[in-house]
């Protein structure tokens, strides 16, 4: 039998992310998924045990600040993106700039810089990453996953499709079905 | 720059087709180190030497002699070393339904062969950038297709 889960990323990230903090034994604050704040700085032994802890899953201290923005740039993208409940009264500069505290402008040339992509380009690859789960975990229709991720129409989701990955809604479906049959054939 | 140099490699039994790649790639601004192969055989030889480092992508011409592409393209995805490798398919045939197999057997780009050096340039480009966003953020992989 094949049982398949869905994850909520975020939880899980903080969540491992406070178990190994716990084992420190320091007083810290999350502030958003990715800045932790200490009550007082680790010594350089709690942050080689700290880093090594962490790293079994797949997650880094990171030592360039930039690298660090550029990250919190794309956690607020991902959230952004992945939000429900608050409707998209304000547009996502305004929404940047106000959860980073820079301007947008420097935002967007640090992204730029430093990922071979623009914030705008990021926005609708992590959109298309989100409707591609969807099809894929769900029972939404195109037209629910539309009007979940406010595209104006099924028109302009499907284009946005086929623009980022090449292919149609419907046959990324199919292929992602075909390989489902195929595993579970062998 | 937090930009390293991305390691590719190619398996195209065509010299021509293997020097325009290398020049096309050269040309783009993301660095890259390429590695060239006669066929699919030479590519797995390579590739199953141990302690290699892996390529981020491999491109895989599908009519090759003695190992063909979609041949190469099982095994990487069959073996436990390779299996997470990036694949790009880079083949003149723009049949659906070739298209569509190399997909279902886990290929994760598509380049159909350009005509012009400009949009084969392009092409790399679009798959190198693109490869780069799923290496350092957290998209899913196992969705990773791109036709161009």
């Amino acid at each position: 039998m094949r049982v398949y889960v869905k994850f909520d990323f975020n939880k899980t990230c903080k969540t491992v992310l406070r178990e190994q903090l716990d084992t420190l034994g320091i007083e810290y604050v999350i502030h958003g998924v990715g800045e932790v704040e200490f009550e007082r700085p680790p010594t350089l032994l709690e942050m080689q045990k700290m880093a090594n802890n962490l790293d079994r899953y797949g997650i880094e201290i990171m030592d360039d600040q930039q690298i660090a923005l550029v990250q919190r740039i794309k956690d607020a993208i991902s959230e952004w993106v992945h939000e429900e409940e608050n409707p998209k009264k304000y547009n996502f500069s305004t929404y940047l700039s106000e959860k980073l505290d820079y301007s947008y402008t420097y935002l967007s040339s640090l992204f730029s810089e430093t990922t071979y992509s623009s914030i705008e380009n990021f926005i609708i690859l992590k959109k298309i990453d989100y409707v591609k789960s969807l099809i894929i975990n769900s029972e939404h229709t195109l037209t629910e996953i539309a009007y979940k991720l406010n595209y104006s129409s099924v028109a302009h989701l499907s284009a946005q499709f086929k623009k980022t990955t090449g292919l149609t809604p419907s046959s990324f479906q199919k292929i992602i079905q075909k390989r489902k049959e195929r595993a579970l054939m062998q | 720059m937090p930009f390293k140099t991305l390691n590719i490699a190619l398996a195209d039994d065509d010299q021509d087709d293997r020097l325009l790649f290398k020049e096309a790639i050269e040309e783009i601004k993301i660095k890259t180190k390429l590695s060239l192969f006669k066929n699919g055989q030479e590519l797995m030889d390579y590739l199953t030497l141990p302690n290699i480092i892996l390529p981020e992508i491999v491109f895989l011409d599908l009519n090759m002699p003695i190992k063909n592409g979609m041949q190469c393209l099982s095994e990487i995805r069959n073996h436990d070393k390779l299996k997470d490798l990036l694949v790009a398919i880079y083949s003149t045939s723009s049949s659906e339904e070739d298209i569509e197999e190399t997909f279902v057997n886990g290929a994760n780009i598509y380049i159909n062969k350009p005509n012009s050096f400009g949009s084969l340039k392009k092409a790399i480009e679009k798959a190198l950038q693109l490869n780069w966003q799923y290496h350092t953020s957290s998209l899913n992989r196992d969705n990773f297709l791109l036709r161009l």
